[in-house]
């Protein structure tokens, strides 16, 4: 079970780091006026999910002392 | 059993089980990893999205922010690492046993008041960084969003906002906060990555990672904080928990005092990234859509725009985990003051205080001013214990004296808590007609007051303290 949810809760942590991440370096290659194939409602969309996917699996990976 | 009884009952297992009249045994010390955890946690707050945007508001320049923060914070880690936790192993007592035994118990409480007031408006700026939230749930416009010049209360639906995240958070308080704490816990990696997401997002938006031009203002920007400015708000704007020991109840659990260097762990997350990418956040809103830095940008807006949901989840729980504990401290302040107060009833006294402080965005707008008003009041009791651990001896002035004579009230520490803080509250209101030609912020006194404050004591100490013993001998 804990193995599950530690895979679970740093999958959410790239999915709150990695799509903003992707998104800037995209926007800042691209250059100014261009658009990144990763949209800011698609980064927003999974940040959410990933939230949520953080919260279910927190509290059975991290214990507290 | 009468509710009462379960209250004493509750209070005495807390206080037995925690220590809080005796010193900590070797067997309940904790070893440096549970202290990194816990800094991080309690200085990624929903304050952090109102102190970098407030830093544009100043002025703050690039050099500034990024060297001029990076030498406040690791001042504030020495003054933990060094000073508190070397008194925290030493001792290992809370700031109140410890206080109780040099100031007396009377005043012990009247610090419990000011420190229970204090940290009402603290909870109540939270209550409003938290409300700003509510409002992209709802129509543009339903809920008219406080600015940085915001004094008053912006309508009914920011009352009513206000009033429901207070309420919701008194409630938990109730309670008591380990379920909050425990939800503290499990947000802080999250909520640490939602913040540097949201500098990610602006960087993309504006199309460039040059931070050093980004936080750069532009030319004309009214510059009202300078860099010494920004090492002394970074220094000082936990000055009550550092030089003024408030940190002893947490840190007198370390194996070693080494532990205090985990403070970097909030130092540098919290109060260094987080405060940049908060920054950002404005400095995208003042480019992108000509907002005035002057009147700002209410967090929750900035934050939904940039990383939607989860943003606005991060602004409440960031808010509502850090509010929570302080509307529980605050009630247990209230009721050691006022004996026969249950604790239900000064919870709710102090989430009421809170609910009023935060309908007011008066004090969150002002935060930079406020966290240093607040070292100020506070920092002193700690140049107290400092003069009492380290130069007692050397001095030639009994250590606790409160505990050795007796007393219940050492005016000597009333005198040498007050004299330097009214002045410095004095000066801070009357800078204007004093014209001294540069400006005195509330962040640059707890230091002053500190030391002020441990010379007084030493001077009064010598004075009466040995007669004082004497006569109870």
């Amino acid at each position: 079970m804990k193995m599950a949810a530690t895979s679970v809760g740093l999958l959410a942590l790239a999915g709150t780091i990695v799509p903003p991440a992707v998104f800037m370096l995209q926007s800042i290659s691209g250059g100014p006026g261009s658009t990144p194939a990763l949209s800011l409602d698609v980064v927003k969309t999974v940040m959410f999910l990933s939230t949520i996917a953080w919260f279910v699996a927190a509290p059975f990976w991290m214990k507290v002392e | 059993m009468s509710s009462l009884e379960r209250d004493i009952e509750e209070l005495e297992e807390a206080a037995s089980s925690e220590y809080e009249r005796q010193r900590v045994p070797a067997k309940a010390l904790k070893g440096p990893s549970a202290f990194w955890g816990m800094y991080a946690g309690e200085h990624t707050a929903g304050t952090e999205f109102m102190i970098g945007p407030l830093f544009v508001k100043w002025g703050a320049d690039a050099f500034s922010l990024i060297v001029g923060l990076l030498i406040g914070n690791l001042l504030a880690v020495l003054t933990w690492r060094y000073l508190t936790a070397t008194i925290a192993c030493e001792q290992r007592l809370t700031l109140y046993y410890k206080m109780e035994k040099i100031a007396g118990r009377g005043l012990v409480t009247l610090y419990n008041l000011a420190n229970g007031l204090l940290f009402c408006f603290l909870a109540g700026s939270m209550i409003t960084v938290s409300a700003t939230a509510v409002g992209p749930f709802f129509p543009p416009g339903t809920i008219e969003m406080p600015t940085f010049q915001s004094t008053m209360p912006t309508g009914p639906a920011w009352i009513i906002s206000c009033i429901a995240i207070g309420v919701a958070m008194t409630l938990v308080a109730l309670k008591g906060y380990g379920v909050v704490a425990q939800v503290g816990h499990y947000a802080a990696p999250w909520m640490f990555l939602v913040f540097v997401a949201c500098a990610l997002v602006t960087l993309g938006r504006l199309g460039t990672a040059d931070l050093w031009a980004l936080l750069t203002p532009a030319p004309g920007t009214p510059r009202t904080i300078s860099f010494l400015g920004i090492v002394f708000f970074a220094w000082f704007c936990n000055a009550a928990m550092h030089i003024g020991m408030a940190d002893l109840s947490v840190l007198r659990f370390a194996k070693r005092p080494s532990a205090g260097w985990a403070s970097a762990s909030g130092m540098f997350l919290g109060h260094y990234v987080a405060w940049i990418c908060a920054a950002l956040l404005l400095i995208y809103w003042v480019r992108q859509h000509g907002v005035d830095p002057q009147v700002g940008k209410d967090p929750g807006t900035m934050v939904n725009d940039a990383v939607g949901w989860a943003g606005l989840i991060c602004v409440i729980i960031a808010g509502w985990t850090t509010a929570n504990p302080t509307i529980y401290r605050a009630g247990l302040a209230f009721q050691a003051m006022i004996p026969g107060m249950s604790r239900t009833s000064a919870t709710i006294l102090a989430g009421g205080l809170c609910i009023a402080a935060g309908i007011f965005p008066a004090f969150a707008m002002n935060l930079l001013n406020f966290v240093g008003i607040y070292g100020t009041i506070l920092a002193p009791m700690g140049g107290i214990i400092i003069t009492d651990h380290f130069f007692a001896d050397a001095v030639g002035i009994p250590r606790d004296p409160a505990e050795r004579s007796g007393m219940s009230f050492n005016a000597s520490v009333l005198i040498a808590w007050l004299v330097p803080v009214v002045a410095a509250m004095w000066l801070l209101r009357a800078q204007e007609s004093l014209q001294l030609g540069w400006p005195i912020h509330a962040w640059y006194l707890p230091l002053p007051c500190a030391i002020a404050c441990g010379l007084i004591y030493i001077v009064l100490s010598k004075m009466f303290a040995r007669d004082a013993i004497a006569v109870r001998a």
